[in-house]
Formats: structure tokens, sequence, C-alpha cells
């Protein structure tokens, strides 16, 4: 039995590796306040999100079809999809209220905990199944769908009388029969627990009527004695309580996937909720294959920051489908980082089968995504900042697909303008011929107005603009790469005028 | 045994020891030679016996061979194990032995009857399979070298003669019976009754099949956990005790086998047990590095001559680490030939020039143990003494008593060196200003220069490299377009002084020319993660 929420044919495996990027990832794309925001208080959502959106980059088109649907029932249901992850939880529940404690080193232990554990997870199997006969016919996503008619058919009444039967005939009130053989060092081995007769009474004494047979009685103050025979008692129902015990841990782990793969979308409602509060649209991205190269987008707005300032933010339109290259340059704090932020947020919300913070939204999926940002917001012209940003893009070359996406913010600057240009003018025209999808934000003017020159028609270049009052709209637009930015200008003037006070800095 | 002895004499000559064709050269010393640890010779021994610290290996890998004879018999028994994969067969009749040996300790510290009997019963059955294996593969083996087919001789008549045969028919038998027997126990309240086993299905799985649909994949095992200690208690021993009385002929038997049995095993055969290991630990450990592709030879012994050559020569102990790390091991050539005697190393620091000393210094030594060394080629010189003198960290402190330890360390050097040692000097008088280093440096050479010794000097003083005829200059080179990488690539030629200057991005590969190879290799090589 198996949940199948997150894919139509597996378990979502929510301890999957992340990404070799994940620091980054998150730190570049703010992903941390996203996270929160779906766990709303809950750490359990909070990973579950994580790994789901983190993770998400590996899925096509058909996966990310799969979880919309699936969210879209959700955004339907979302009482009834809470009591079933409430449910499951109380299953999961049942295993801590009986600790694995010292006892449960010893079979007999294991399996009356088990018994215990199996007891409160019938009861919430049954609850599964009250659900499922009750609300089905409200879900049409293929996941919910699977899932209702796999509780329908499984549990049925006779299901539940044959465990039942199990429970009590796993009292042993007729005493335990089992047999061995011997092994090394002619101890005993290979111990195997029989199931009693059916007869009532007797069966001992019909048994033994037949053959030889030897008894010893343990003394009533033979305390070793006594130890020894419970421990061989338990070599003979060591295998039954381990498949008792693994059968309640497959019934758990059932609960437990069930639990991870309704986080996800528990997690979503969540965030759903908040952007709701604030009047911030979402859509449902079009994703298209990875071979494609298609980037079309309206309103699109970086999640974080809304959620951060708690109110709606300025979005951006993008059409750039057919380009591999968008070179994005202009004013400083003009919104550019924002949207580099919101193009990789959306792909990886995308990728994970969750809504995205746009208009609309369509774009081809990728197999990774990396992002190169500047780690420092301090401009030392030294060598060893520069080697440091050379050996990320080293790590990222290395782990490199080819229908990857690089998100660059400012790289490779830590040095004079002709060199930081020279250098990214040879990394990014390597990458684009290869079709890779490049979006670069950038103050170096010689590169950025080296491409533009050349006029190829794989890229666009968009501008963060100011007005003349110097207010910024956050707004991108499309135009040719201006000179400079006005912060160097602004830097350069300041040192210009003031030079003895930055020397007087330090005390 | 004589009788056995005497069997295999006749054709060929008779076993004596695998290490050694010829009784009285010594083939154990306790003491580790001085000069282990200069060359790193301890950490490569420590990592060559690690698995195998049981047979207490290290006193072999302390005494080097003095006369080529000996060197060559243990090159012949290496060459055979490799060529007919015989290892595996070595191995496994090791593990044999070592079980044996582990059976006997059980069977001495228990204490019911029924169990030290079982366990002894078990060494000898051990035991027997180690011995008939062995001689089983050593028979169709084609063996070439003097040690192996000598050995084979004397464990084919062991294994033949009645002694032999007898005690292994009559284990086997005993064993089977044992192992033939299944009983049930029944267990209420307190009694346990103990009779003959009838069929009956096996419960656990009726249960596992009831929740067969809840299946998730791998969940945690929670069977045993049961302590399984060798020792019975007294209700195990009971139940043994009805067990044997359920199966009396069986128990009889097994208890009159260990009473006549008692000293089963050959001493022989222990001995080689112990001594193969030499050999197996060798090559396992070549095997590490030979999978990587770093070569070992068996090299050619140049004496009375002192021509020697290295092609492709490495420092194992430095391997050894570079491959855990996967990094790559950088080979070095070597060779000295007419008047040529020793080599001066100078050249950038870090560059591998410690390293190089080192290699030379280990190759000698491993040869004279008759292994094979890491390199693909060589001919190498059988010295009688070898001598190292490499700087020591401890006394940094303390710079004019350094200096004196320097001296006196190589005095003592040049006075018991001889015209057949080997001397390795690494970075000495350091410790002194230029003018005396270069001083007592040339000194110290002119006094090898005389004794017409073989040696390796590392020096910063770039003047030595030209010292007479007998000298040899090599230098530890960098990469031409970045100098700050080192290759750590020594060859011969005039020592220099080199300038560098870095590019960044070539260092990473990130030109347009190397990222476009990078990025056509990684894409087409790239396999999708699903």
């Amino acid at each position: 039995m198996k949940a199948f929420l997150m894919y139509r044919d597996r378990d979502f495996d929510a301890k999957q590796p992340l990404p070799w990027n994940e620091q980054s990832l998150r730190q570049d794309l703010a992903l941390d306040t996203l996270f929160a925001a779906m766990a709303a208080g809950d750490e359990f959502i909070f990973e579950v999100s994580k790994r789901a959106v983190l993770t998400g980059i590996h899925n096509r088109p058909d996966d990310i079809f799969y979880r919309q649907d699936v969210l879209k029932d959700c955004r339907s249901n979302p009482a009834i999809v809470r009591n079933i992850y409430r449910i499951a939880a109380e299953g999961l529940e049942s295993e801590k209220k009986n600790y694995l404690g010292f006892l449960c080193r010893y079979p007999s232990g294991i399996l009356s905990r088990s018994i215990e554990i199996l007891q409160l997870c019938v009861e919430a199997l049954r609850q599964l199944r009250n659900i499922a006969d009750e609300y089905a016919g409200r879900f049409m996503s293929d996941g919910f769908v699977t899932l209702f008619t796999t509780l329908k058919r499984e549990l049925s009444d006779d299901y539940f009388a044959t465990i039942e039967g199990h429970l009590t005939t796993l009292k042993f009130s007729d005493g335990v029969l089992m047999s061995a053989g011997l092994g090394r060092g002619n101890k005993g081995v290979n111990y195997v627990l029989h199931r009693p007769s059916n007869l009532k009474q007797g069966w001992l004494e019909r048994v033994f009527g037949r053959s030889s047979v030897y008894a010893y009685t343990i003394a009533d103050r033979d305390e070793a004695g006594a130890r020894a025979l419970s421990e061989l008692r338990d070599r003979g129902i060591d295998l039954v309580a381990n498949a008792l015990a693994q059968s309640c841990d497959h019934i758990l782990s059932f609960f437990n996937a069930l639990r991870t793969e309704l986080a996800f979308y528990i997690g979503c409602l969540n965030l759903d909720a908040r952007l709701s509060q604030l009047g911030a649209p979402v859509c449902f991205p079009v994703p298209s294959e990875a071979g494609e190269r298609r980037h079309t987008c309206q309103g699109l707005y970086d999640v974080c920051l809304a959620l951060t300032m708690k109110q709606k933010v300025v979005g951006n339109e993008l059409n750039a489908d057919d380009k591999t290259l968008v070179i994005i340059t202009g004013a400083n704090q003009g919104g550019k980082s924002t949207f580099l932020r919101s193009i990789g947020q959306a792909q990886l919300m995308m990728h994970s089968g969750m809504f995205v913070a746009a208009e609309s939204f369509s774009a081809n999926v990728c197999d990774n995504l990396f992002t190169h940002y500047r780690r420092e917001e301090d401009a030392t012209m030294s060598s060893g900042k520069l080697d440091e940003e050379l050996s990320r893009m080293n790590d990222i070359v290395n782990h490199i697909s080819p229908d990857s996406m690089l998100l660059f913010n400012e790289s490779f600057a830590a040095t004079n303008e002709r060199e930081g240009s020279e250098i990214a003018r040879q990394i990014v025209t390597a990458l684009i011929e290869q079709n890779l999808k490049v979006c670069y934000v950038t103050h170096l003017y010689d590169f950025a107005h080296s491409f533009f020159e050349r006029k190829p028609g794989n890229a666009i270049f968009l501008r963060a603009v100011r007005q003349d009052d110097g207010k910024r709209t956050y707004q991108l637009i499309e135009g040719e790469p201006l000179q400079t930015s006005y912060g160097k200008d602004l830097y350069i003037k300041m040192a210009r005028k003031n030079p003895k006070d930055n020397l007087a800095v330090s005390p | 045994m004589d009788n056995q002895q005497k069997n295999a004499g006749h054709l060929s000559k008779a076993f004596h020891s695998i290490l050694s064709g010829h009784p009285g050269i010594a083939v154990e010393t306790e003491a580790m030679p001085p000069y282990f640890v200069d060359l790193n010779l301890d950490q490569i021994i420590d990592s060559i016996t690690e698995d195998k610290k049981e047979y207490d290996l290290k006193p072999f890998f302390y005494t080097p061979l003095t006369d080529r004879d000996s060197i060559i018999y243990r090159q012949e028994i290496f060459r055979d194990l490799e060529a007919i994969d015989l290892l595996d067969r070595l191995e496994a009749f090791a593990w044999n032995m070592r079980t044996m040996r582990d059976c006997l300790a059980r069977a001495d510290k228990l204490y019911y009857p029924g169990q030290k009997e079982a366990w002894f019963l078990e060494a000898v059955i051990t035991y027997c399979h180690a011995v008939s294996d062995l001689a089983r593969d050593l028979d169709t083996a084609r063996l070439n070298s003097r040690g192996l087919l000598a050995f084979r001789d004397y464990l084919k008549a062991y294994g033949w003669s009645d002694r032999f045969t007898t005690l292994f028919a009559e284990a086997k038998q005993i064993a089977a019976g044992l192992a033939a027997i299944r009983y049930s126990i029944i267990i209420k309240g307190s009694t346990i009754k103990v009779r003959p086993y009838e069929s009956e299905p096996d419960y656990s799985a009726d249960i596992g099949q009831t929740f067969e649909k809840f299946r998730q994949g791998q969940v945690k095992d929670y069977a045993s956990k049961l302590p399984d200690y060798a020792e019975m208690n007294h209700v195990e021993a009971k139940v043994l005790e009805f067990v044997a009385m359920l199966n009396p002929d069986i128990f009889t038997r097994l208890k009159d086998f260990c009473l006549k049995s008692r000293e089963f095993r050959d001493e022989t055969v222990v001995v080689f047990d112990r001594e193969i290991q030499f050999y197996i630990v060798c090559l396992d450990h070549m095997e590490k590095f030979s999978g990587s592709g770093l070569p070992f030879c068996y090299p050619g012994l140049s004496n009375p001559g002192k021509d020697i050559f290295c092609h492709d020569g490495f420092d194992l102990a430095l391997a050894g680490k570079l491959l855990d790390k996967k990094a790559a091991v950088v080979c070095n050539d070597f060779y000295l030939d007419g008047k040529e005697r020793i080599i001066v190393v100078s050249g950038p620091n870090q560059g591998g020039k410690t390293t190089f000393a080192r290699t030379f210094g280990q190759l000698h030594y491993l040869a004279r143990l008759g292994c094979p060394v890491p390199g693909r080629d060589a001919r190498l010189f059988v010295s009688d003494r070898l001598f190292t003198h490499f700087e020591r960290q401890e006394n940094i402190g303390n710079l004019s008593g350094k200096l004196q330890d320097d001296l006196v360390r190589i005095t003592e050097i040049l006075d018991q060196a001889t015209p057949d040692s080997i001397i390795i000097l690494n970075e000495i008088f350091t410790s002194t200003a230029l003018s005396d280093a270069i001083f007592l440096s040339r000194t110290v050479m002119e006094k090898i220069h005389g004794l017409d010794a073989l040696c390796v000097c590392v020096t910063f003083i770039d003047e030595l490299s030209v010292f007479s005829e007998k000298t040899v200059s090599m230098v530890s080179t960098v990469v031409p377009e970045n100098p700050a990488a080192r290759t750590f690539k020594i060859i011969r030629k005039p020592s220099d002084g080199l300038s560098y200057a870095l590019s960044l991005s070539e260092k990473y590969r990130l030109t347009y020319k190397s990222l476009k190879e990078r990025l056509n290799h990684e894409s087409v090589s790239h396999v999708p993660r699903s």
C-alpha cells in the first residue's frame, strides 16, 4: 500500500540528498523565507517543503502536472486533506507512545510492544477507510483517486478480522512450541516457532504420547534458570516478534509516507493562504520539455520579498522564449537581484509542482539550477576573492549537465573591469554556445556591451531603471546596457571629495 | 614426519622455509632499522601488515637480505604467486588456519564437555580442509620457484599419509551425524520438554503474509539481539544433555575421537602458515596500487656494478595517502651510469625533492627484502648498509645545538659507511649560515666522493650539483604556464631558479577553450539523475 501523492509510481524520499549546492541556492534565492511561510511553524512541514523544493529539479513536466492536479484537489478540499494528515500523524504517534526501551531488546518485549502499536494502527486504518468511503467522490486527481481506491480495496472487514485472530494467538496461552537444530559448539540454532494445533486442549499430551520425551523443571529459587528459560523462549519467538515488528514498521512507514507527502501539500496550502492575504497573485506554471528554451511570464515577483515585507510587490515581465542568455544591467538597488531571485524561485517552485508567484508563467524544465553570486558586498580587489569565485565556478562546471540553468549575480567583478569582463565573456560564451540557459546580473559594462554589440539572436538585455529624481521603480525594461552603475560613481565622488576621512576611519 | 620428508626428498631439495632456501640465514629481527622513520618505511610496513597483526610479520620486514641468491629465492616465489593466481587459495588456507586456532581457543575455555568436544571437532575439520585444499591447489599449479616446489612435495606427502587421511574421514562422519539432528522444545510455565522434531509450519511466515500489503521497502531488523555467547547456561546444557540422550551413538563417537586426536597439527604446516603471509601481505598491498595504474616490478640486481636505474618509481608511503584521497601519484625516473654515484636534488620547495629521496631509499630497501618495488622497471644495488640523515623538527629551537647534532650524526654515518653502502642526505646544515652550509656540505661530499658510495643529496645549495664527475644534478620542476603549480617531477637538468606568474582562470580551466572542452566532455558523459 502506497501513498503515491508526489509521484505516480514511487514514494517521495524525504531522506534523499539535497543537491550539492543547496547552501548556495537557499542563500542566494532566500528560500528559507519561503519554507518558513509554507511551514507556518511546523518543523516537519519545513523539512519536507525544503526537500521537495530543492530536489524537484529532476522532475519532468509529467511529474509536475501530476502534483499540480493533486494540489488543485487539496485547494478544493482543504479540511478533508488536513484531516487525513492528522490521522496519519496520530497513527505515527502510536509508535512514540510505545517507547522502544530497554525491555524491547528482548523478543517478548518487542512482541508485546508490536501488539500495542498494531492495535492503535488498526484504529487509524479504520478511520482512513471511513474517509475513503465518505469523500472519495470529491477528488479528481489521479493521485487521490488511486489512494482512495487502494484504501477501500485493501482494508476490507475480513482483513481486519484476520488481524484480530493473530493478536489472540500471539498470547501463547497454551505454551510455546518450537524446534531447533545443533549449531557450532552444539548450541541450539535455527529456532522456529510453530503455531499450536487448533485443538483447544490436550495437544501437548497428544504429541508426547507418541515419542520419547525428557522434561526438566526449573527449581523455584533458581533465578538464573528462570532467566535462561525465558531467554530460550525468546529465541523461539524471536522470528515471530521480528515479523510482527517489521509488519508494524511497514504500516507505520505507510503512515509516514502519507504524512510526509501530504506535508508538502499542506505547506502549499499555508503559503497560498498567506499570499492571498497579501493580495499577491499566484498561478499554476506551464512547464515544457527540457530541450526547449522557453521563459515567458507576467507579473513575476520575488515571493520571499513579498513575504518579508508583508505586502504585494512589483512584478516583472519577461519574454525570453528561444533565448539562452538574459543580461541584466542598470541602477543599483533597482530590482536586478530581486528579479534574478524571482527567476530562480519560480523555476524551483514549478519543478516541485507548486504554483508560482506570478500572473502567468511558462518555462522549460531544466536538469540543474546553479547560482553564482558574489559572496560579499564589499569590493576588495584581491586576487584571493577572484580565486574563490573562479573556484566556485569550477565546482559548478564539474556538476553541469546539458539543460542546466545558471544565475550569475555580479560575478567576476572582484578584479578590474577589463579582466573581469574578459573572464565573464569567455565563460558565458562557452556556456551559451552549449545552449545552457544563463541569466547574468552585472555592472561589467565591457562584458555586457560586447554581447550587445554582437547582437546574438539568442540573447535579451534588461535594464533596471531609475527615474531622474533618483527614485527607483524596481521595474526592468528591455534595453541596451548603460555605461555605468550609479553607485560606483557615487563612491568615487565621495572618495575624491574626502580623501582624509577615508584614511581617518580607524581610531 | 621424518618419513614424509624422505618421500619429498627425491623430487627436489628438501623444504626448509618459504622465506629462505638456506638454513642459517636470518629471516627475522625484533628491532626496527634506524633509517625506517626517515624513509617512511615504518608507514609502509604498518600499512602492509596492518590487517594481519596476529602473524607478527614486522620482524620479517626489519630484516633485509644481503646476498643475491636469497633475494632471488623470494622473487621467484612472488612471481609464482602473481603468475598463477594462487593468492586466493593461500588466503583461504590462512583463513582456515585462523579459524582452527579460534576453535581450539574456544574448546579450551568452555565448560560443558558436549560443547568443548564440538569445538575441537570443528578445529580438526577446519585444519584438514586447510591442508587438503592447499595440497590440491598446489598440485594443479604450474610452479617455478624453488621454494613453492619444495613445499608442494612436502605437503603432498603429508596429505597422503595415513595419519592425515584417517583423521579427516572420521571427523567428517561425526560432524554429519550431529548436523542431521533436529529436536522440538515445549516451554510452559517453568517446565521445559525435549522430544524429536515433527514437521510443523513456521508461524512467522504466516504473520509476514498477513501484512505483506504494507511492505514499504527496507525496515529495521528486530531479530536476534539476544546475547549469542559461545558459552551455554545450565538450561541449554540440560537441553543438550537431553538431545544426547535422544541420540546416544553419535555423542559417544565424538567423545572418543577428541580423546585420541589431541596432537593433530603438523609443525612445518604451522610455520608455513605464518611465513607465507609475508608474500600475501606484500601482494595485497601492491594490488591496491596496481589497480590504480601504478606499476611494480622485480628489480634486477646490479652488484657488483653500480649502474642502477628506475623508471616510474614512486614513494609507496605517499602514494598510499594520495590513493586514499583519490589524488594522482607522480612517478619519477633516475639512473646512474659509469662513474656517476651521487644524485644532487635541488629546485623549488614543495616540489617533491624529499619524496624523491625517500623513493630512492625505499626502492633499495624493498629490493633487499626480495619484494616487488614501486616502479615500472628497475635495476638496483644490493647494499651492505643504508644510512639516512633527514632534518629533525624537534630541535629547531636550538640552532647551535642542532648544527652540532647534524655534525655528530653525519660523522657517525661517514665512519660506518663502506663503498657498498647507500647514503641519503636530506637538507643537511639548514640551520647554519649559507657560507658555513656550503663549506660543511662540500666537506661531506668530498668524503662520499672518496668512498665511492651511492648517495642521494637533497639540498638548496646549487653548487653541490656540479661537485665532481660523480655527481648528477636533478631538479624539481613546475608547470611552464603556471609556475605556482608543481609537477612533482624530478628531472635530470642543471639547477636553475624559476620565476612565475599566475593565470587564475586557466588554473580552474575556465578560459573559453578549456571550458568548451570540459562542457563537451561533461555534457556527453553526463548521466541524468532521475
